[in-house]
Order: structure tokens, then C-alpha cells, then sequence
């Protein structure tokens, strides 16, 4: 080793110093860790599973879908929270959204569009908001209604032309044609519904608020998680779902309201993350009733 | 308890946790560093790497042996990857391919744990454990190497060696990183974290539906992946993922894992130059970013301006319910503060205002307080600087802890501060310029433009967390941000070591009435304003024409 030129000796050295460290630290430690992971913590280290009648039904600690094949809520079950993961809580194909704030204008389909893109379309953000909040409303049988929110679900945004200057023309970007714009009218011009393939890029982008107050579908319930496998909803959303679950299973309300409580989780210590009520175990405690 | 008072709390614990684990960690650290004994295991793997743990670097052999061994551990990475269809417990996976294989070995060897890849679905166990993980605790101690070479420039005296590159890598390795990574492992599993080696198991759910749960060695790859400030997830989700962080606490530990060693090291600082002040001088301008950074972004995230948030009533797009939203912005500040990468919330879908701090903190440099050892190091360049401004303003010879700051050290700290804005904002512009570029963007508007300027920002800084809607497995973004990612560690590196060489040579010059003390509020504050300074001078008209438009009405 000592006769053999500097560089050489470094580069021997480095190569001998990837091995050993990967002995180290790539398998001594994992498997130590494994081994006494595996002896004091198995079912944690194994991933939580919960079983019902002896089978496996999934993780404590990850959400899973509580729909039917057809992608229908089961209205006996607590709904889980969206999820961007695959078709919703697919382990191999974890994912959030990663739509932006300000994610508000649609791509209608359009039918005669060049490309498969364009024939589907794209809703934005925005969109997806509305359309999940006046969907849970209808489940749950309580107003859907939420700002920026047209009455039939979508993002209640104007396109208006010229971008800067007195509007000429004003579109509701996101409601296609026949539909009937939200507002009738903007700054003295009649708005227009609009038109699948048609470019409104040019256009100043109109987000409107609206008058809505009292939002009844919790912030929980629109939005999609950051791992998609979010195991939790919040507790205001649990109670919105309660009076249905508790009628389509014939349970006392205030039956359904303790196991609420029961599956629900607090801060750690009184202060860390939020509450949080675990979907997949309530609704195993509800299946033991 | 209202949101808000938790959420501070919340802060507050993890300020009091790391105040308690400063001193006798960062003690810890010096004695790690400045013993002459070797231990039995390390004098065996000194035998093993053929290497003379008694023989003293100059700085040049320092950094040629620095550089070997990232080749090395380059090639290495590379090679598991492209190989692992043929090894044992690549669960069916085919091999990586060329470019995002390339792309992930400069990602994991340069601290920075970008991941072009999805976890779940491209990576076998045995990449993770022995390919990925093990960088997880090399690039940390190889960071943490440097940072303790600077600060050995500015403690010896007139020597020609700033230290053995073999025993700080290996120190750095097995005193420190493993033992923490060991205990922080084993007290994630007891929070719901999994460390398996099983495929992924198969079940039918209560509605009759399927879902593969997956498997893997987690817990011990997640402690070290936020301890080493290293951020690449055993899963595409990341510490959103509550395999990797089960639960509020888990999220609460792994934070203080993230942020644990940075803000200790500059107590070993203090310690080896043989002046406490000097490191509690240092430790103040990293806590004083850092909280600006952590309450702004936390402010920005509660307030929900933007016309989503204020549709669903909270930012709480991209954010787990067992975190919320303010749990979720502290992390998301310590992971951009220093250079892990790692989220439990998608940055993507922050508010303009929030998703901007989160680059902010980036842009920062990475020194509040930054990443294992790459924090101190650019700090303390950063204090050279500050001291050089300071001098030319009031006519004062620029001295730092004894050591005259020349031509040849400012030149130094000077080419070390220009490498990541020109790589930051010349990437983008290149990408921005392009068809290939500019087809990785999800959104559209201001937004694309901030997902691009984040990519490159997170890249050249070695950060590593993601706008994530981005599309950046393609060959051009695994060329482009590979190559951000390489001269975005490795040529600063190169000057730090410089640096320390040409440091450490100089006799030290006695204190007189003409030095700037560096251990004052004054001094502190400077440093603070030079930071934010320059910063906002390299990168405001960038955030102007991204975030800033977005979030400005």
C-alpha cells in the first residue's frame, strides 16, 4: 500500500471506505434495528394491521376507500377524505395533488378536441372543491354551498376581456354551455356561459367570492391529503356524517356520537398535530355493533 | 385549546428541546472531533480502509480524498440501482433507469435526497437499506467533516494540516450519526413507523376493495434521513406518508431530528476556537433566522390567502388532518431551513405567500442553521463576509477569531457565495428558455414558474424537497439538477477547504482596539442583515415574477 502514488492509494481507500460503511450502516444497523423493532414494537414494526373476523382488512394507521366498485360512497361507512393516491389510498402509488392555490380555471372537455386531453378535459382545483363539497352536501342532506362556488359545483370564476380597461366581454370560464352563468351580469356586461375549445387565456382571471356564510362540509372533507393515505377525518366532519350512518344502520345518534369519540385521538401531550378521528377504526367499531 | 396556541406551543417545545440538547450534544460533537483516541471498531476499520488515522491532511489531500470517496460512493449508488433486478430483495423491480439512476446517486451523495423517483414503486429494499440510507449517514458526516475542517483553519495555528478527512468521516459516522439514528429509529417504530422487510402484503377492505400494504426498513432509514438533514423518502409521500410519520408526536420527533446536530455544531465551533461566545454569537443569527422563517411561514399557511384556501376554509390542501395546518408549516420551514427536503405537507400547494417562504428559506443558503455541518461552514463564510463588509464600512482590518481575513480568504468566501445564485437562476432561466424545460410544469401562470425556480433552488442548495407537481423525471431534469446538484455541493466545498487551508497557515493576530468584536448583539445582528441582504438582492426579481405574483393582488 505505502510504494503505491498517492491518488491510487486515496482512490483504494475511498472504495474500501464505501464497503465498510455500507456494512455498517446498510446492514448491521437496519437489521439491528429490525431485530429489536420486531421484538418490542411487532405489530407498530409490521404496520398496524387490524383484522376483522380473523382477516386482514388494512393498516390503523392508513386510509383506505369506503366505496362500492362502482366508486359510490357506502352510505353505512364514514367516508374517508380524497385522496390523490393512484384511485384513491393505493398504497404503490402514493401522492398529493399538488394542484396550486390559485388552480381555478377548468379545461372543459370538449368532444371534438384534437386529443384525448382535450376530449376529458381538466378540472382545476378549485373545481374539485366545489364539485366534493356539493356532493357531500347532497349525501349528507345539508348545504354544499362554499365561497367561490357556483350553485352546480364548479369554481365561480369570470374570465373578463380586454385584460386591463373597461370588460367588453365576460365569461363564466368554468361552466360550459347551456349552463347558466352564476352571475348574470359583470360591471354593466352580460356574462356568458362557456364554450368547450374555445381559448380564454387572454383573458384577466375573476375569482367570485359570493355571499355564502355558514359553511356546512368541513375543510377536511374538499381537500385531498399530502400522503393520501390520510388514516383521519376531523371531528367536524365525522359529525356530519354521523346522522346518516346512524340511520342507515339503525343506531341510536348518541350511540354513533360515542364511538365517535372513542376513535377519536387528541393532541399529543395537549399540544401537538390536531384531533383526528381514525375512519378505518370507527368504522370497524360501528361493523361490532 | 385553540389551533393557535397549540401550534405555538408546538414551536416553543422544540425551541426549549434544542436549547437542552445544545450543550451537551455540541460538547459531545468536540470531543468527537478533537480526541486522539481511536476506538477498538475504528482502528479495525482504519486496517480495513488501508488509511493512517495518525497522518494529518493538508488541505488539498483533504479535499482530493473528500472527492474520491464521493466518486466512489457515486459509482456505487449507481451501480445498486442498475443492478438490483439481479440482487436479492429488489421486490420484482426492474433495474433504475440510466438517467434517473444517475440522478438519484448525485441526489444522495450530495446530501441533497431529491427524488425524481417515486419510492414505492421504483426502489427494492435493498437499494433503500444499503444504496440510499447508507449515503443518508455518509453525506451527513462528510458535511459535518468540512464544517470541522473550516473550524480547525480558524483554531490552529500556523498549521499546515487541517486534519484527517478518513477519521472525521468515520467519527462522524459511528460516534455520532448512529447512535442518535439508532435511538430515534427505535422510538419511531414504538410511534407506528414499520421496519419490515415484506412485500407488499395484499388485503380486502371493509367495502370489499384491495390494498397492498406496503413494506420495508423504514423507521431506520427515516431517523437518519431526517438526523443527516438528508430528506429522500422511503415513499413518494415522504414524512406525509404515515408509515414514514405515524403520528403528531412522531412528526414532533422527527422535526427535532432535522434540527438537532445544526443547531448544536455551533457549540462545537465555540468549544475548539476555544471561545464560547464565538459559538453562541453564531447560534443566535441561525435562531433568529430560523424562527422568522418558521413564524412567517406559519402565519402565511394559517392566514390562507389565496382563492383555494379561502374557498375550503383553511390551507388544507396537501396536509394530513393529524398534523393540521400549523404543525405542518413548522415542518415545512426546518425541512427548507436546513437542507433536508423531507415534507409531510406539499409545498406545491401552499399558499403564494407560504410556498414562497418555504424557497425563501432556501434561499437563505442554507445557514438557518442549515444542513449537517453545511450550515456552520456557510455560516461562518458568511460571518467572514459580514466582518469584511463591516471593515470596509468603519476602516477596520477584518479579523475573525484571530484570524486575518486577506485578499485570498474573502476571494474564497466570495466564489463561494456566487456558485448557488448563478446555478439557481441560470437553470432556470435555461429551463424557462426551453421546450424540455418548460414541459415539466403542472400549473400554469406565476405558479409554473415558481415550480421551476424551485426546482433548481432546491437542487443547487442540496435541499431537496420539491414543488412537486413537477414532472422532473425526464432526461433533461436528471442531467440538469444532477449537475446543479453536484457543483452545488462540491465547488463550495472546495473553497471552504481553501479556506480552512489558508486559515490555518496564518499566525493568529492579537486582539486590539481595532477589532470588531464577533461575539456581540451588534455583530449578530449584522450577520442576520448581510444574509438577508444579499439574499434579497440575488433573488427578489425571480420571486417577483413567481410567488410574488401569485400572491399579491
Amino acid at each position: 500500500m505505502e510504494r503505491l502514488p498517492g491518488w491510487l492509494r486515496r482512490h483504494l481507500a475511498a472504495i474500501r471506505a464505501v464497503i465498510v460503511l455500507t456494512l455498517v450502516t446498510g446492514a448491521v444497523y437496519p437489521l439491528a434495528v429490525t431485530g429489536i423493532g420486531q421484538a418490542l414494537f411487532h405489530g407498530d414494526a409490521n404496520g398496524s394491521i387490524v383484522q376483522k373476523d380473523g382477516r386482514d382488512v388494512g393498516s390503523a394507521i392508513v386510509g383506505q376507500n369506503f366505496t362500492a366498485k362502482d366508486g359510490a360512497a357506502v352510505p353505512a361507512y364514514f367516508q374517508s377524505r380524497p385522496s390523490a393516491a393512484g384511485d384513491g389510498y393505493d398504497m404503490q402509488s402514493t401522492a398529493a395533488s399538488n394542484l396550486g392555490p390559485e388552480d381555478v380555471v377548468d379545461v372543459l372537455p370538449n368532444p371534438a378536441g384534437a386529443d384525448k386531453a382535450a376530449r376529458e378535459g381538466r378540472r382545476s382545483l378549485l373545481t374539485q372543491v366545489c364539485a366534493r363539497s356539493r356532493e357531500i352536501g347532497e349525501r349528507e342532506g345539508v348545504s354544499g354551498a362554499r365561497p367561490y362556488c357556483t350553485p352546480d359545483g364548479v369554481g365561480a370564476v369570470l374570465k373578463v376581456f380586454p385584460f386591463a380597461g373597461t370588460p367588453t366581454r365576460v365569461v363564466s370560464v368554468n361552466q360550459a354551455c347551456p349552463a347558466a352563468p352564476f352571475v348574470a351580469e359583470y360591471r354593466g356586461v352580460k356574462v356568458e356561459c362557456g364554450r368547450p375549445g374555445e381559448d380564454y387565456s387572454a383573458g384577466r382571471t375573476v375569482p367570485v367570492r359570493g355571499e355564502v356564510t355558514g359553511v356546512r362540509v368541513p375543510a377536511d372533507a374538499v381537500t385531498a391529503s399530502g400522503s393520501g393515505l390520510d388514516p383521519d377525518i376531523s371531528v367536524a366532519y365525522a359529525e356530519l356524517q354521523a346522522p346518516r350512518v346512524a340511520r342507515e344502520r339503525g343506531l341510536r345518534p348518541d350511540r354513533v356520537q360515542a364511538l365517535i369519540r372513542q376513535n377519536t385521538t387528541g393532541r399529543a401531550l395537549g399540544f401537538m398535530g390536531a384531533p383526528a378521528v381514525n375512519v378505518l377504526q370507527l368504522n370497524l367499531a360501528l361493523d361490532k355493533e | 385549546m385553540s389551533d393557535n396556541t397549540a401550534g405555538i406551543l408546538f414551536i416553543a417545545s422544540l425551541v426549549v428541546a434544542l436549547v437542552l440538547t445544545h450543550k451537551p450534544l455540541g460538547d459531545h460533537m468536540y470531543r468527537v472531533y478533537s480526541g486522539v483516541r481511536h476506538s477498538a471498531v475504528e482502528r479495525v476499520v482504519y486496517r480495513l480502509l488501508g488509511v493512517r488515522p495518525e497522518a494529518e491532511q493538508k488541505w488539498g489531500v483533504y479535499a482530493r480524498s473528500l472527492l474520491a470517496f464521493s466518486v466512489m460512493s457515486l459509482l456505487f449508488l449507481y451501480g445498486l440501482q442498475r443492478l438490483q433486478d439481479k440482487l436479492f430483495l429488489s421486490l420484482g423491480f426492474p433495474p433504475v433507469t440510466g438517467h434517473l439512476a444517475w440522478n438519484t446517486a448525485v441526489s444522495f451523495v450530495t446530501n441533497t435526497n431529491w427524488q425524481a423517483y417515486s419510492g414505492e414503486s421504483t426502489m427494492g429494499h435493498l437499494v433503500q437499506m444499503a444504496g440510499l440510507a447508507v449515503q443518508n449517514f455518509v453525506s451527513a458526516a462528510v458535511g459535518m467533516a468540512v464544517a470541522i475542517a473550516l473550524v480547525r483553519g480558524f483554531a490552529r495555528k500556523k498549521s499546515e494540516t487541517i486534519g484527517n478527512f478518513w477519521v472525521d468521516l468515520v467519527r462522524g459516522t459511528l460516534r455520532i450519526l448512529l447512535p442518535i439514528a439508532f435511538a430515534g429509529a427505535i422510538v419511531l417504530i414504538a410511534g407506528g413507523v414499520v421496519q419490515n422487510f415484506s412485500a407488499p402484503h395484499t388485503v380486502t377492505t371493509l367495502t370489499g376493495g384491495v390494498q397492498h400494504i406496503t413494506g420495508g426498513p423504514v423507521a431506520s432509514q427515516e431517523a437518519i434521513k431526517e438526523l443527516g438533514t438528508n430528506g429522500g423518502g422511503f415513499y413518494n409521500t415522504n414524512s406525509a406518508h404515515p408509515f414514514e410519520n405515524a403520528t403528531s408526536w412522531t412528526n414532533w420527533v422527527e422535526i427535532f431530528l432535522i434540527l438537532l446536530i445544526p443547531f448544536a455544531l455551533p457549540r462545537t465551533f465555540g468549544r475548539m476556537v476555544g471561545q464560547l461566545r464565538q459559538g453562541y454569537a453564531i447560534v443566535s443569527v441561525m435562531a433568529i433566522l430560523a424562527l422568522a422563517g418558521v413564524v412567517l411561514t406559519n402565519v402565511f399557511e394559517l392566514s390562507g390567502d389565496a382563492t383555494v384556501p379561502q374557498a375550503v376554509g383553511a390551507a388544507m390542501e396537501g396536509k394530513d388532518v393529524r398534523f393540521g395546518v400549523s404543525n405542518s408549516a413548522t415542518f415545512a420551514a426546518a425541512t427548507t431551513l436546513t437542507s433536508t427536503g423531507a415534507v409531510n405537507s406539499f409545498h406545491d400547494s401552499y399558499t403564494p405567500l407560504g410556498g414562497m417562504m418555504t424557497m425563501f428559506n432556501m434561499m437563505l443558503g442554507e445557514v438557518a442553521p442549515g444542513g449537517v455541518g453545511a450550515g456552520l461552514y456557510g455560516m461562518l463564510v458568511l460571518a467572514v463576509i459580514t466582518v469584511f463588509v463591516a471593515g470596509l464600512m468603519v476602516g477596520r482590518t477584518p479579523e475573525y477569531v484571530g484570524k486575518k481575513i486577506g485578499a485570498r480568504e474573502i476571494k474564497l468566501a466570495s466564489m463561494y457565495f456566487l456558485v448557488t445564485p448563478v446555478l439557481v437562476l441560470v437553470g432556470t432561466a435555461v429551463a424557462m428558455g426551453n421546450r424540455a424545460g418548460l414541459a415539466a410544469m403542472l400549473n400554469t401562470g406565476p405558479h409554473g414558474l415558481s415550480e421551476i425556480l424551485y426546482a433548481f433552488t432546491s437542487a443547487s442548495n442540496n435541499n431537496g424537497s420539491a414543488f412537486a407537481g413537477v414532472t422532473v423525471n425526464t432526461p433533461w431534469y436528471d442531467v440538469a439538477l444532477g449537475l446543479c446538484m453536484i457543483f452545488g455541493r462540491f465547488l463550495p466545498i472546495i473553497f471552504v477547504l481553501a479556506l480552512a487551508g489558508s486559515l490555518a497557515g496564518q499566525a493568529p493576530v492579537p486582539e486590539s482596539a481595532g477589532t470588531l468584536p464577533t461575539h456581540r448583539p451588534q455583530f449578530v445582528g449584522m450577520v442576520v442583515g448581510v444574509t438577508v441582504i444579499v439574499v434579497a438582492l440575488t433573488f427578489l426579481p425571480a420571486l417577483a415574477l413567481g410567488p410574488l405574483a401569485e400572491g399579491i393582488h
